[in-house]
């Protein structure tokens, strides 16, 4: 376990009219694991990120819930320490504890990747220098030398090559602005790394080579990464677990492969049905009716039963529970009444998920290179 | 006025452009962003441009447009040369519109839909005595249903689809032959993109209109279009059937693209690596503007630049691995398919 957000709820505002932009959603990441969190503009996804690394600025509040990061000692990713010993980690309550030690941890063991590299990085700034200072503040026992060829190292690291040092972030093309973005999210050998929409100002081809850089790092160095995406049809390929979020709700949480081949929640099916192939016979598709709620006025009852296909009478009353299936891919949660048992299934929703052992051999791009 | 359907509607010839662009305090250099470039649209028709960011697929739709200057080449409508005069006729404006990406930023914020949709209804006269009337037509035919509803409001009122929509619309207000979508769905989100490229193919084939189809997104482009022209660095490198393009790439840029696009349904995915990036425009690579990238990079490539090979009837592609008679530069087997995957090095040489 790595991190574990039970219930967490977030608004925008105060008063009589908050915005509920995160209700009551319970995630939690494993060591190693690829978790990929989708869902559509105003879904929450970002908000649940800022929220449990306290980015969270006004008129956000985070109304309830808990988050705990499971703060293991360095050097024991993969499970036990280097000399065998299995070691304990350190409980961090990242929703209640002092703002300081959430800084702290910040970074060095929770690091973020956001969209727009070009205006996360100071623009005045050399690379070299920004490196240089995420280094010096968070590790005082560096040398000036040691530094250098630490940011040396990085840069390597993630393809660009040492003498771009001196460049200034205007120098670099949109690519290797999101990979130094990377490299100093991981310069403090973080556990986690959370990514929010780290591809998506980029071309398809440039995207391609982030994200088979970033898995080969994550092979090398063991984090686990919290991939925050619009675009389902990427995370299919890059994550292990997806979690798909509508109107501030996870509505749906499978293995990857299950989630793609047989969803369980309408929204996801609609999803899924929302991307053109590649291949096969051309056919029309439609998306999904209607737009995205406003958060304003989210629907009663389920918050997606006015684009759903099969809604219910009960379906625009009362709150969907959270329900726990079991199946051949292994467990998922979804947030729907159809599958409470009580009610008949649509096939479309009932598909046969794949096994538990073909997801576990696909766990992420792992050797996909000739 | 004749509408043939074997004439195209709006055809390009050999357009090119250029940007001068000041480098430094004295220095001037030239961007070559569009070279070349051949493209017909026929009635009933989505022509799909694909291509990365600085391919030159938004410069094309804005010159088919005039809204950018061409530098050379030249603009054909319904089979006549148009006269390229610095101020664009009304009617060709009429006839050939243009929808912008991003609908957050092409809506006048301070005006409501009533207002954006029967600006252009006023202006070239087609209200039919009934302003109102018309918009509510309108947005019927962009499926802004209940239309009563939506003229009323302002654009931060709708959703990203939504707005998408209203550009589309105030687009066919003056009953336009050529629509010109330049990226209409990279901006919207994912559950309603295919609601948008489904009303653009209903107004192909409702509307007989030629559309064409901007994006970067091959899947997207295979979807909609009935033909795919792939863009790099200002040339076009294959045009074809929205089909084989996509199950037979001919140009190995095109299937660099096609291996980069997200692919859930491959469960082994095989990424080539891109060998770096698209070149400068103000100086792109002598002969083959690919080469510098491409596995298969032959010494011809980089001293002559490929003509249009024909692949079959209708596909062609701009790459000497199709060259019919090969040349004594180049090597024997050469033409093997791209399916294959790179030749082994000593083939490269």
């Amino acid at each position: 376990m790595l991190l574990e957000i039970r219930g967490l709820s977030v608004d925008y505002g105060l008063g009589d009219q908050p915005v509920h932009a995160v209700d009551d959603v319970s995630l939690t990441i494993r060591r190693g694991e690829v978790v990929g969190l989708a869902g559509e503009s105003g879904s929450g996804k970002s908000t649940l990120a800022y929220a449990v690394t306290r980015l969270l600025r006004d008129p956000g509040v985070i109304t309830g819930g808990e988050a705990f990061f499971y703060d293991w000692p360095k050097g024991s990713y993969r499970g036990t320490d280097a000399d065998g010993t299995s070691s304990q980690p350190r409980l961090v309550d990242l929703l209640t504890e002092d703002r300081d030690v959430v800084r702290a941890v910040r970074w060095s063991d929770i690091a973020v990747v956001f969209q727009s590299a070009l205006h996360a990085l100071n623009p005045v700034l050399r690379i070299g220098r920004l490196i240089d200072d995420v280094l010096k503040t968070h590790d005082k026992t560096m040398t000036r030398a040691q530094r250098l060829a630490r940011a040396k190292e990085l840069l390597e690291m993630v393809g660009i090559s040492a003498d771009r040092l001196n460049s200034y972030p205007h120098e670099l093309s949109g690519g290797m602005r999101q990979r130094v973005m990377i490299a100093v999210a991981v310069a403090l050998h973080p556990s986690l790394l959370i990514m929010d929409e780290p591809t998506t100002a980029l071309d398809v081809v440039i995207q391609r080579e982030i994200l088979e850089g970033l898995m080969e790092l994550r092979e090398q160095l063991g984090f686990s990464v919290l991939f925050i995406t619009h675009d389902l049809s990427l995370l299919i390929e890059i994550a292990d677990t997806i979690a798909v979020m509508y109107a501030g709700r996870l509505v749906e949480k499978a293995p990857a492969k299950a989630l793609f081949r047989a969803p369980r929640h309408p929204y996801t099916y609609g999803l899924t049905r929302s991307f053109p192939s590649l291949h096969g016979s051309k056919k029309v598709m439609v998306g999904i009716e209607g737009s995205p709620p406003d958060l304003r006025k989210v629907p009663s009852g389920c918050p997606f039963h006015p684009r759903c296909a099969w809604a219910m009478d009960i379906c625009k009353t009362q709150d969907p529970p959270v329900l726990t299936l079991h199946d051949a891919s292994g467990g998922r949660e979804v947030l729907c009444w159809l599958q409470d048992g009580k009610h008949e299934v649509p096939p479309e929703l009932n598909q046969v998920p794949p096994a538990a052992g073909t997801v576990a051999a696909l766990p992420s791009m792992r050797g996909r290179r000739p | 006025m004749s509408e043939r359907e074997d004439v195209p509607l709006l055809e390009a010839v050999d357009v090119t452009k250029h940007y001068r662009v000041r480098v430094g305090r004295m220095g001037r250099s030239i961007v070559h962003a569009a070279e070349n470039i051949s493209v017909a649209l026929y009635p009933g028709t989505v022509t799909a441009v694909v291509g990365e960011s600085g391919s030159g697929k938004s410069t094309l739709s804005r010159m088919l447009a005039r809204t950018q200057k061409l530098t050379s080449g030249k603009l054909c409508f319904q089979g006549e040369e148009v006269v390229l005069t610095k101020r664009v006729p009304a009617d060709y404006r009429q006839s050939v519109q243009l929808v912008l990406q991003d609908p957050f930023e092409s809506l006048n914020p301070v005006h409501t839909v009533r207002y954006i949709l029967s600006r252009p209804l006023i202006i070239h006269d087609r209200t039919g005595g009934n302003v109102e009337e018309a918009v509510l037509n309108l947005l019927r035919r962009v499926a802004l249903e209940p239309a009563e509803q939506f003229i009323g409001k302002y654009p931060h009122e709708l959703s990203g689809g939504q707005r998408q929509r209203v550009s589309i619309a105030r687009g066919l207000a003056v009953q336009p032959k050529v629509l010109l979508a330049d990226e209409p769905v990279s901006m919207l989100d994912v559950s309603i993109r295919l609601g948008v490229l489904n009303l653009l193919a209903d107004l192909r084939d409702r509307e007989r209109l030629a559309i064409l189809y901007v994006t970067h997104d091959i899947a997207s482009a295979r979807y909609l279009a009935d033909t795919i022209m792939v863009m790099y660095a200002g040339k076009v490198v294959e045009v074809g059937p929205a089909d084989s393009i996509t199950n037979a790439p001919a140009h190995p840029y095109t299937k660099l693209l096609l291996s980069a696009a997200p692919d859930p349904d491959a469960d082994e995915k095989v990424w080539p690596g891109a060998a770096g990036a698209p070149p400068s425009l103000v100086q792109p690579p002598s002969g083959c503007r690919f080469h510098p990238r491409c596995p298969y990079a032959m010494p011809i490539c980089s001293t002559d630049e490929p003509p249009a090979f024909g692949i079959d009837e209708r596909h062609t592609a701009a790459c000497w691995l199709h060259d019919p008679a090969p040349l004594e530069l180049s090597q024997p087997g050469h033409t093997a398919s791209l399916t294959e995957g790179p030749p082994e090095s000593g083939e490269r040489t």
